[in-house]
């Protein structure tokens, strides 16, 4: 290792002989230092590199480039983005639809009856089979059929989309307005894990050195919608803004509104940002290198199969373990009566004037406590809780259950039937997007930041925020619709 | 490792070390007991985690862009009759510990003290990759570099003369394309072969720094090696002691450094915390 002619003295052996010797070389040695060593090292790498590579070859046509100068364009790199996550919403929404009205039908309509008249047959007392067939089975089987199909079609193509190197021209597009807004520019990278799990966002983070930087990108996370809630925005939005137009103009304007949601996320984060650079955070902006990685065709069966198994049955799975004791606990405060009425209508009737106030109502306020604990079952505890007030549950054997024969398994005419209007289809959108993160990425947020108080902020500032966005929604539309 | 093949068929297939590949075993999660320990380092998004899963079975998520992996990743493998633990690292550009990813990286290959680093590199730019390669070359001598994205190397009309470049860094180099599994055997006995030994890597160390510079790192290296007899990188110690390095400072004050001149027993490695980010 040591070829340099050596000096005659024989060093000292002791470690701090050898710290005191390094400070004093390091003082004569100059600031030049790192850089001379460094460049050494580059030196060496180029040389061998050199030594080692062949160019055969010149490709007649550089790919990579081309796509990056449309892609990454001052002119057309928004524009593209755009046009690209709307055409993949639109075929989710389109392709979506009808596989979710056919597993509604089987879950609902044909196995859910099929399960009750089974219980009736073998004497089970109505409680029981209350508690699990119309309480956790049906909660489930409505995650299932409103989550599944959406999942399974939106995911593979967001994973495609990563797997051939889109999304980090993505994050170079908005790394200048994330300057702009006081923020690190890595902060698009961590935003985009989120639209996968806020909680994986919140982990990404971890990529951006400075701490202020990274608190503005955790706290500000939560307004990618993620897996939980992209189902909600694309269900809601097919269902009252794709109704608005005449049919064949229904699948992208529904696109359009999801669209106009996630981006309403990004000027949110970036608003946030901005404010909390110059309020709690302030402090410098670091700077960053981003590596564009070169395009890779992606291998598509793969990639469709581990993101079914990795992202959608993961993601499903979550959901139904949430849902099933969700559905319990919404079976138990319908059915259990305080003073003639149930435990959930006096919390509903409680929370209705503020729900009103917010162009929402009280059966939605108590569906987001619900389902704290994952986002993905704020649709189903709705429209469970939406049978229980409307009363167009099956009489006799008890209140809260998801089963009406005479509709057509459809959601429009049961959220109708709760006093859904346009005004709360889009004040929910804008709630989903703006509202506490769920009790896992809070979990998170806490592990990460180590800070009760950080964590509250990243808590409470989004509900805050969701309920003056709401309030001041519902307010201009009464007073100009 | 043994060539002995107890079924009577003697094909030259079965008598090749390579035939072991077949023979590979993913464990996964499942990683007590080992008998090596591997760490996978490189530049972001040059395949570390395909390569990672590829060996475990383990799928943890890759994606095409860097920064992906920020958690430390482990899983298991049996080869050759082997257990291989492996550690995938956060990818760096470099090692100087400027930020956390660097650190945590830096200090697993030091203090980690893993049998064999396995330094995945982007073939199509090959140049930067080197920065970090001949990074690890200073800390530790038993690396093996795996030359991946072949493929795309070749779809850009790129050739590389491994051989040249096995020469000139002075260890194993194999090149794979791992998405398609292509130049995972010739790896995977690459690796056996410096972990047991039979390979005996002569790294190549950085040489041009001017003279000056050159001679005083020798100087406090010579110093080092007195202090602390058998380190195997002094060398590069001296470097960061020069560079003002206060973690690397910390561990020759304490005698860290100490721990690194004798072979680290199992249990030694198990307790070499992995800091992962901010989270410790």
């Amino acid at each position: 290792m040591m070829n340099t002619p050596m000096p005659a003295t024989i060093p000292s052996s002791l470690p701090e002989d050898v710290l005191a010797q390094a400070q004093t070389m390091r003082r004569s040695l100059g600031y030049d230092f790192h850089e001379q060593y460094v460049e050494a090292v580059y030196t060496d790498a180029a040389r061998i590199a050199d030594r080692a590579v062949v160019l055969t070859d010149k490709p007649r046509f550089d790919w990579d480039r081309t796509i990056d100068r449309l892609v990454t364009s001052r002119i057309w790199g928004f524009p593209l983005m755009l046009l690209l996550f709307t055409l993949v919403f639109w075929i989710t929404i389109s392709g979506a639809n009808v596989p979710s009205a056919m597993l509604a039908t089987l879950l609902v309509d044909v196995i859910h009856p099929a399960l009750r008249d089974g219980a009736a047959a073998i004497g089970l007392p109505w409680w029981l089979s209350g508690f699990f067939i119309d309480g956790m089975y049906l909660t489930t089987a409505w995650v299932v059929s409103v989550m599944l199909p959406p999942m399974a079609i939106f995911f593979p193509m967001f994973t495609l989309l990563e797997d051939f190197g889109y999304l980090p021209r993505v994050a170079f597009n908005l790394d200048g307005m994330f300057k702009k807004a006081g923020a690190h520019g890595k902060q698009a990278l961590s935003m985009m894990m989120g639209y996968g799990c806020n909680a994986a966002g919140v982990v990404a983070t971890r990529i951006i050195d400075s701490p202020r930087e990274r608190l503005i990108a955790i706290i500000t996370n939560n307004f990618s919608l993620c897996n939980g809630r992209w189902p909600t925005q694309i269900i809601l939005a097919s269902l009252f803004i794709g109704a608005l137009v005449p049919a064949h103009l229904a699948g992208i304007i529904s696109a359009l509104a999801v669209v106009g949601i996630a981006l309403l996320g990004v000027l949110l984060t970036f608003l946030v940002s901005w404010a909390l650079s110059r309020t709690l955070l302030k402090g410098e902006v670091s700077t960053f290198s981003l590596e564009l990685p070169p395009y890779r065709p992606p291998r598509f069966w793969k990639t469709l199969y581990t993101s079914i198994i990795d992202r959608t049955l993961i993601v499903l799975w979550r959901a139904v373990v949430f849902a099933l004791p969700a559905g319990a606990v919404i079976w138990l405060v319908s059915n259990i009566h305080v003073g003639g009425t149930s435990v959930a209508e006096h919390v509903i009737g409680f929370l209705d004037p503020f729900g009103m106030l917010l162009g929402m109502s009280g059966i939605i306020l108590l569906a987001y406590v619900v389902a704290i604990p994952a986002n993905e079952i704020v649709v189903p505890t709705i429209l469970m809780l939406t049978v229980l007030v409307t009363g167009l549950h099956d009489a006799g054997a008890g209140a809260g259950i998801l089963f009406e024969p005479e509709s057509e398994g459809t959601l429009r005419p049961l959220l109708d039937a709760g006093g859904w209007t346009l005004l709360t289809a889009v004040n929910v959108m804008l709630f989903s997007l703006v509202h506490n993160p769920c009790s896992t990425t809070i979990y998170t947020i806490y592990k990460e930041t180590g800070s009760a108080r950080w964590t509250t902020v990243a808590a409470l500032l989004p509900v805050v925020m969701g309920f003056g966005l709401t309030f001041f929604v519902a307010q201009i539309w009464r007073l100009f619709g | 490792m043994s060539n002995l093949n107890p079924q009577p068929a003697h094909s030259s297939c079965e008598t090749c070390p390579i035939h072991h590949a077949a023979g590979l075993k993913k464990l996964g999660v499942d990683m007590e007991n080992w008998d090596y320990v591997v760490a996978l380092a490189g530049n972001p998004n040059t395949g570390k985690s395909t390569v990672f899963n590829a060996l475990t079975g383990l799928r943890q998520h890759t994606g095409n862009w860097p920064g992906k992996t920020v958690t430390r990743a482990e899983g298991g493998m049996v080869y050759a009759g082997s257990r291989y633990k492996l550690v995938d690292l956060p990818g760096t550009y470099s090692l100087l510990a400027s930020s956390v990813d660097e650190e945590v990286a830096r200090d697993f290959i030091l203090f980690g003290q893993p049998d064999v680093t396995l330094v995945v590199v982007d073939a199509t730019r090959l140049q930067r990759n080197l920065n970090l390669a001949l990074q690890v070359l200073e800390i530790t001598d038993r690396v093996v570099v795996c030359l991946n994205l072949m493929d795309e190397a070749r779809r850009h009309g790129l050739q590389v003369d491994e051989r040249r470049l096995a020469r000139d860094l002075g260890v194993p180099v194999v090149p794979t394309a791992a998405r398609s599994e292509e130049g995972l055997p010739e790896l995977l006995q690459a690796i056996h072969e410096v972990a047991t030994g039979a390979t005996v890597c002569k790294p190549y160390r950085v040489q041009s720094e001017p003279a000056a510079l050159k001679q005083t790192v020798s100087r406090l290296a010579m110093q080092i090696e007195a202090a602390f007899p058998g380190l195997p990188n002094a060398r590069w110690v001296a470097l960061r002691l020069l560079d003002g390095d206060e973690r690397i400072a910390e561990a020759v004050r304490k005698g860290e450094l100490g721990d690194l001149t004798r072979a680290r027993t199992p249990e030694e490695t198990s307790a070499v915390p992995v800091p992962v980010g901010l989270d410790s």
